[in-house]
C-alpha cells in the first residue's frame, strides 16, 4: 500500500508547433498540498488538463492508487475521485448553490426521474459543515460573491467524492482574507485525507500553503522544493531559471501639477457591470497613483470613463486643466492620454495585423504615417524598426504578425505604442496580467521611469503586490467606490486587505 | 525545437505560401463537381460528357467566352459588395435589393433625363445606380450602430423590400383601376406589360468589341477596375486600414479611437454602391430596361463568389469568372449531353456549402485546422452570429 494517489509518468503533449509536456513526471501523496509553480506557457496547465481527462497525451500514463487508468474525458476523472476548480468557475448563474452542486449527478426521489431537492439540500449542509465551507444552499449564484462561489466550486468536487482536488489559480479572484480562509479549507481537507493540487504563480502563496513545491518551465519540471528551505528569490528563480528582481527599484515621488482630475464620477451598472458612485481622485504628474480592489469592483468602468469608451452620467473628467469629459477616446489620446488596456487580446492589438501595424494603430491616421488619407509603410516600418529596438520586443520582423509572439512581447509591443510618443497621463490597466516574470519586470521598470520623467500614471491592479511595487499613493476601489485613499510608504497589506473586502478602516489605523 | 518547416527549401516554402489560399478553395470545388458527378451517375447519365460540355459552353470558343463574361460581369460587383463589407466584419446578405435599388436609380436617370450628351448622361446614370445601392446599403449599416439590429437579419428584410418596392415602380396598372407606377412604360402598360421605357442611347454602355465579343459591353471594364480600386482603398488607404481594423477587431478599433460607428455605415455604403452599380451596368450594357424579372439573383451569387474567392479583389475576380463560366456553359452542357442545366445550380449550392463551412471540407480531406489569419474569414463566418 503506497500513500502516492495520484501520479503521471513522462507525460509528453505537443499541440502545433509547441510541446506543452515535454516527459513530466510528477507524484501526489495522500494528505499532500502540492504547488505546481510556473509562468504562463510553462505547461501546467495542460499537464492538469491530462489529468483532468480534457487531453489526451500523447505519451506517458496516469496512475491513480498505484494503478494505471485510462482518462478519456472529465467524466473518467470524476469516476476516479480527480476533481477540479478552474479559474473561470463553471456555474450555471440563474441557479441556486444546491442545484449548481446537484447538477450532472442528482439525486431522484426513488427510482422516479424527480429531483429530490430536500436530500440534496440536505447533503451540501453536511458537506459545508464538515470541511467548513459555509454556503447557504438556497442562494442564487449570481447573487452571492466570488470568494464563496469558489466555495461551491470546491463542495461541488466534494459532493463528487473528489480525493484529489486540482485548484487552478483560486486566489487570483479573492481578496487577501478570503485568500486566508481558503487556505484554512485547504489545510483542513488535507489533514482529512484529500490531496490537493494548487496552480498559482504566486510565490508568497506558495511558501504560506504548500507541502511540497514543483516548478515547471517550457514544458519541463525543473525543479522541486520544499517551503522551509525556500524563499521568494530562491522559487523565483527556479520558475524563471535565472535571477530575477522581484522589485524594481524606486525613487521617492516628485509629484507636481495636477494632471488628471476626476470629479464624483457617476454610472450606472450596464449588463454583468458594476455601477461607479461619485468617484474622485487626482493623479499628479510625476507620481503613480495605485488603484487597488479585487477584480469587479469598477476598474474596467473606472478605466473606461477616464479613456473615453464609456458615457459618464455626471461627474467631470479634466486632464491638464481642460474638461475632457465629453471627449473622445481619439481627442484625449491626441491630448497626451496613453493607455494600456486591461486586455491586450481584445482591446490592444489586431492579432492578424503585423508588428509594425499594430504599433500605429492609434496613430496611423497622423503624418508621417498617412498623408491625404494614403499610407506610407515606409514611414510605419521605420517607426517600428525603432520602437522594437527601444522597447526590447523580440520579434523576427516588424511584418511578423503580432499574435504570434508571447504574451510579454505582445504586453511591450503595447506599452511601446503608448510610450514611445510625447504622453503627459499613463492609464494603465493590469498591465503585467498574463505577462512572464521577465516582460513585468521591464514593463514596471518602465512604469516608473515615466513617473520619473513627469509624467502622471494611474495604475488599476488586482494585483496587490503590484500596486505595493509600484504606487506612490493607493486608492481602494470596493463596490464602484473609492473607499480609502492611504499613502503608499503608510500602507500595510492587512490594512488593504480589509479596505478591498469593503471594511472601512478606522480613521486611527 | 525543430520546426519542420525551417528544413524545406526556400522555394518550396515560397510555392507553399502561394499555393496556400488556394487549397480550400480547390477542395470545395473539386468536393461540389465529384458530388454533382454523383448525381449525375445516379440519374444514369455520363457525368464526363457534361463536364466536357460545360467546360465547352464556358469557354470553348469566342461565343462561349463571350457569354461567360458577360455573366461574370455582374458576379465581379456583387462579389466585391460581399468581400468589401465582409472586411469590416460585416455580411452584406442584402446585394440583391442594394441591386435593384442601384437598377432603378440608374433606370430612371437613363429614361427620364433627357437632352443631354452622352458624357454626361451616362456618368449621372452609373452614379445614380452607384448612389442608389449605396443608400439602401446604408439602411443596415445605420440600423446596426444606431439600434444593433443584426445585419444578417435587416439585409434580407431590406431584399423583400426593394424587390417589392422597384415592382411597384414598373407596375402597369390594373384593370379594376390601379394606378401604375411611376417608372412604368406608357405603351408597354397599355397591353398589361409591367415594365420601364428602353433608356436613351445617350445613357447606354456601348459594347466593348462589338466584331469579336458578343453583347459583352463597358460594364466589364468597370468591373475590372472595381478589383484594382477595392483592393487599393482596403490595402493602402487609411480608411481601409479602419475598415480592416474594426473587421478584425471592433474593440481594438474603438480603443484605438477609430469612429467605428462611421466606419460600419459607410462600409455599407459602399458594399451597396458596388452591387448596385453591378445592377446598373447589367441594365445600361445588357438589357436597357427594368422590369420586374429581374431579380437580383446576381446578388445573391455575390456571396458564394465572395466566399469562394476568400473574399481578397482578386480571388473575387477569379471567382466571377468561373461562376460566369458555370452559369454560361450550363445551356451547352444540356444540349450536348441530356443531363439537365440544374445540375449546375446543384453544383453551385455545394460550391456555396463547402466554402462556408470549412470545416466541413477539413473533416472530407483531413486537414488540421490552421488558426491563421487566412482562414479568418471562414471562421468569422462560422461564427458571425454573435456579433
Amino acid at each position: 500500500m503506497t500513500d502516492i494517489v495520484l501520479e503521471a509518468r513522462h507525460i509528453t503533449k505537443a499541440f502545433p508547433g509547441v510541446v506543452a509536456n515535454d516527459d513530466v513526471s510528477l507524484s501526489l501523496h495522500r494528505g499532500e498540498i502540492l504547488a505546481l509553480l510556473g509562468e504562463n506557457g510553462a505547461g501546467k496547465s495542460t499537464l492538469m488538463n491530462v489529468v483532468y481527462g480534457l487531453y489526451r497525451a500523447d505519451q506517458g500514463e496516469i496512475l491513480i492508487e498505484g494503478e494505471p487508468v485510462q482518462l478519456s474525458s472529465p467524466r473518467d476523472a470524476i469516476r476516479l475521485g480527480i476533481g477540479m476548480v478552474h479559474q473561470h468557475f463553471q456555474l450555471v448563474q440563474p441557479m441556486t448553490v444546491t442545484e449548481n452542486i446537484l447538477l450532472g449527478s442528482e439525486i431522484t426521489l426513488g427510482r422516479t426521474p424527480f429531483l429530490d431537492f430536500e436530500a440534496g439540500r440536505q447533503r451540501v449542509r453536511e458537506l459545508s459543515v464538515r470541511y467548513g465551507l459555509s454556503v447557504n444552499p438556497d442562494d442564487v449564484i449570481e447573487h452571492i460573491p466570488v470568494g464563496v462561489q469558489q466555495r461551491v466550486e470546491i463542495l461541488k468536487a466534494l459532493y463528487r467524492q473528489a480525493r484529489i482536488l486540482i485548484l487552478d489559480e483560486p486566489t487570483a479572484v479573492l481578496t487577501p482574507q478570503e485568500i486566508q480562509d481558503l487556505f484554512r479549507v485547504m489545510r483542513e481537507l488535507a489533514r482529512g485525507g484529500h490531496s490537493i493540487i494548487f496552480i498559482t504563480h504566486k510565490l508568497r502563496e506558495v511558501l504560506e500553503v504548500a507541502h511540497r513545491i514543483v516548478a515547471m518551465r517550457q514544458g519541463r519540471v525543473v525543479g522541486e522544493s520544499l517551503p522551509e528551505s525556500s524563499t521568494q528569490a530562491t522559487l523565483a528563480e527556479m520558475m524563471v531559471g535565472r535571477k530575477v528582481i522581484l522589485q524594481v527599484p524606486k525613487g521617492p515621488a516628485h509629484a507636481d501639477q495636477v494632471v488628471l482630475e476626476v470629479r464624483d464620477l457617476s454610472m450606472s451598472a450596464t449588463r454583468g457591470g458594476v455601477a461607479l458612485k461619485d468617484v474622485s481622485l487626482e493623479v499628479h504628474a510625476g507620481e503613480i497613483l495605485g488603484v487597488a480592489g479585487v477584480q469587479g469592483n469598477g476598474q474596467t468602468e473606472l478605466v473606461e470613463a477616464i479613456t473615453g469608451l464609456r458615457h459618464v452620467q455626471s461627474g467631470a473628467i479634466s486632464m491638464n486643466g481642460s474638461n475632457v469629459t465629453a471627449w473622445s477616446p481619439r481627442q484625449r489620446s491626441s491630448m497626451g492620454m496613453a493607455y494600456i488596456p486591461e486586455d491586450r487580446h481584445r482591446f490592444g492589438m489586431v492579432g492578424s495585423y503585423s508588428v509594425a501595424e499594430n504599433l500605429v494603430l492609434n496613430t496611423y491616421h497622423l503624418e508621417p504615417y498617412s498623408r491625404r488619407g494614403v499610407r506610407d509603410d515606409a514611414a510605419i516600418r521605420d517607426h517600428a524598426e525603432q520602437l522594437v529596438q527601444a522597447f526590447d520586443i523580440r520579434t523576427p520582423t516588424v511584418d511578423t504578425a503580432a499574435g504570434s509572439l508571447s504574451g510579454g512581447n505582445q504586453q511591450k509591443l503595447v506599452v511601446a505604442r503608448e510610450l514611445g510618443r510625447e504622453v503627459s497621463l499613463l492609464v494603465a490597466s493590469q498591465p503585467t496580467r498574463g505577462v512572464d516574470v521577465g516582460s513585468i519586470e521591464f514593463i514596471h521598470r518602465q512604469i516608473v521611469a515615466q513617473r520619473d520623467r513627469g509624467i502622471a500614471v494611474l495604475l488599476v491592479s488586482a494585483e496587490l503586490d503590484e500596486i505595493l511595487t509600484l504606487s506612490d499613493r493607493i486608492a481602494v476601489l470596493y463596490e464602484g467606490e473609492i473607499i480609502a485613499t492611504v499613502e503608499a510608504s503608510q500602507a500595510t497589506r492587512e490594512q488593504l486587505g480589509l479596505l478591498m473586502a469593503g471594511v472601512r478602516a478606522p480613521l486611527n489605523a | 525545437m525543430a520546426d519542420p518547416l525551417d528544413q524545406r527549401t526556400r522555394f518550396s516554402r515560397w510555392l507553399v505560401r502561394l499555393a496556400h489560399p488556394l487549397v480550400s478553395p480547390a477542395l470545395a470545388l473539386v468536393t461540389a463537381f465529384a458530388v454533382g458527378a454523383v448525381t449525375m451517375l445516379l440519374s444514369g447519365d455520363n457525368p464526363l460528357t457534361a463536364y466536357w460540355g460545360l467546360l465547352q459552353g464556358a469557354f470553348g470558343g469566342l461565343d462561349a467566352l463571350s457569354r461567360t463574361l458577360r455573366t461574370a460581369t455582374p458576379y465581379i460587383l456583387t462579389g466585391l459588395s460581399v468581400a468589401f463589407a465582409f472586411k469590416a466584419g460585416l455580411f452584406n446578405i442584402g446585394a440583391s435589393g442594394q441591386f435593384l435599388m442601384g437598377t432603378a436609380a440608374s433606370v430612371a436617370v437613363g429614361v427620364l433625363v433627357k437632352g443631354v450628351p452622352a458624357f454626361i448622361h451616362l456618368p449621372l446614370a452609373l452614379l445614380a445606380g452607384f448612389a442608389g445601392g449605396a443608400l439602401w446599403g446604408a439602411i443596415p449599416g445605420v440600423l446596426k450602430v444606431w439600434r444593433g439590429a443584426h445585419e444578417v437579419i435587416t439585409t434580407i428584410m431590406l431584399n423583400y423590400i426593394a424587390s417589392l418596392f422597384t415592382s411597384w415602380l414598373v407596375y402597369a396598372g390594373g384593370t379594376q383601376g390601379q394606378q401604375p407606377g411611376p417608372l412604368s412604360d406608357p405603351a408597354a402598360a397599355a397591353q398589361g406589360i409591367s415594365q420601364t421605357g428602353t433608356i436613351l442611347p445617350t445613357a447606354k454602355l456601348p459594347e466593348l468589341l462589338p466584331d469579336v465579343l458578343t453583347r459583352v459591353h463597358w460594364g466589364l471594364v468597370i468591373a475590372l477596375v472595381a478589383v484594382p480600386v477595392i483592393w487599393w482603398i482596403l490595402k493602402r488607404s487609411t480608411f481601409g486600414f479602419e475598415v480592416r481594423t474594426v473587421g478584425e477587431n471592433m474593440s481594438a478599433a474603438r480603443y484605438a479611437g477609430m469612429r467605428v460607428n462611421w466606419t460600419i455605415v459607410l462600409s455599407m455604403a459602399i458594399a451597396g454602391g458596388l452591387a448596385g452599380l453591378a445592377g446598373t451596368v447589367e441594365c445600361l450594357g445588357l438589357h436597357g430596361r427594368f422590369a420586374p424579372e429581374f431579380t437580383g439573383s446576381a446578388g445573391f451569387e455575390g456571396i458564394t463568389v465572395a466566399l469562394l474567392g476568400r473574399t481578397e479583389p482578386v480571388g473575387v475576380l477569379l471567382s466571377a469568372v468561373f461562376m460566369g463560366g458555370l452559369y454560361g456553359g450550363a445551356a451547352k452542357m444540356q444540349f450536348e449531353s441530356g443531363v439537365r442545366s440544374e445540375i449546375i445550380q446543384v453544383v453551385q449550392a455545394l460550391v456555396l456549402v463547402m466554402v462556408a463551412a470549412p470545416e466541413l471540407v477539413r473533416v472530407v480531406y483531413r486537414m488540421r485546422a490552421r488558426r491563421s489569419e487566412e482562414d479568418t474569414a471562414e471562421s468569422k463566418l462560422a461564427t458571425g452570429w454573435g456579433g
